[in-house]
């Protein structure tokens, strides 16, 4: 009983306190949508280069900034489970690998629909889209190696492992359009000089950004009590079979 | 209205992204929302048991 108290006792303030959040964070995650939506959609002008394209943009760019952020965040949590077995810090990082896979995919594609009419071509193996697909199987990697193991504990550890060394890749991708002759454009909104870009089109770009920081902080909340309920599932099972 | 669809020549790519990406989102949205009601339901019955249990245990304290 000892070991149920102290596995179970913080996960259960972490889920009283994600319960308490959820409700907003939904509820902001669909007037951010709306909002986005209609000044993407409507009240943005059109590009004087781009025409229309422009806004593809406000789905491409938030989705790969998710990409890369919930990397991020698992390769945290992953350290925070490999050096202080902090029961939340694994389960968080796998609750949010499948909504990264879902931007970095969602990136990938966005990009490759704004890229045939602007570029005249949906793929090039340039450094940033190239080092963007090494995130997307990174991604699908991760959650491969969850799915390959029966021990959870072993499970974790290895996936853990997987994503500090894929960290790497991040930095490639934030810098690639520096480093590299790309035909993807550099960075024009996350700069030292400020954003680049007029406040006609920035503004519908940082609401849906918000937009999509809303919504994985709701599915996280709902993809990480899932896995903690699931592991008290595994263990109530196994005492009733020890019974 | 059709201008508004034909985006300038561009339609095809924009509304695609658009509706790719309203797929993905939706889909794994209510994959997650399934998944957690589905281990609520099973988990149900097995911490209702565990409460019972617990009770009994204390009711037997209290008469020994």
């Amino acid at each position: 009983m000892a070991i149920d108290l102290h596995r179970y006792a913080n996960p259960a303030r972490f889920l009283r306190i994600m319960g308490a959040i959820f409700p907003w964070v939904a509820i902001s995650t669909a007037v951010l949508l709306i909002a986005g939506l209609y000044l993407g959609l409507f009240v943005s002008p059109e590009d004087y280069q781009q025409g229309d394209t422009v806004r593809i943009m406000f789905i491409h760019v938030p989705a790969a900034w998710m990409a890369l952020s919930i990397y991020t965040m698992m390769a945290i949590s992953s350290a925070v489970g490999l050096i202080w077995k902090h029961p939340v810090a694994d389960l968080s990082a796998k609750a949010a690998a499948p909504i990264g896979a879902c931007f970095t995919f969602l990136a990938l594609v966005t990009g490759a629909l704004w890229g045939q009419p602007m570029w005249g071509t949906y793929w090039v193996w340039d450094a940033r889209l190239t080092s963007v697909l090494i995130l997307f199987f990174l991604y699908l990697g991760y959650m491969a190696i969850w799915e390959s193991f029966d021990d959870p504990s072993k499970a974790a550890k290895a996936a853990a492992i997987l994503v500090l060394v894929g960290v790497i890749n991040i930095p490639i991708i934030k810098f690639s359009v520096d480093w590299w002759n790309t035909l993807h454009q550099p960075a024009s909104v996350a700069t030292m000089d400020g954003p680049k870009i007029h406040s006609s089109i920035l503004i519908p770009l940082l609401v849906m950004a918000a937009a999509y920081m809303s919504l994985f902080m709701s599915l996280f909340i709902v993809r990480v009590k899932s896995e903690i309920l699931a592991r008290r599932l595994r263990l109530l099972q196994m005492n009733k079979l020890q019974e | 209205m059709s201008d508004f669809l034909h985006m300038g020549g561009y339609g095809v790519f924009i509304w695609a992204s658009y509706g790719v990406s309203a797929l993905v989102l939706v889909t794994l949205t209510v994959i997650s929302l399934r998944n957690l009601k589905k281990i609520e339901r099973e988990l149900a019955p097995l911490e209702e048991a565990r409460r019972d249990a617990r009770r009994r245990g204390n009711i037997r304290q209290e008469i020994e």
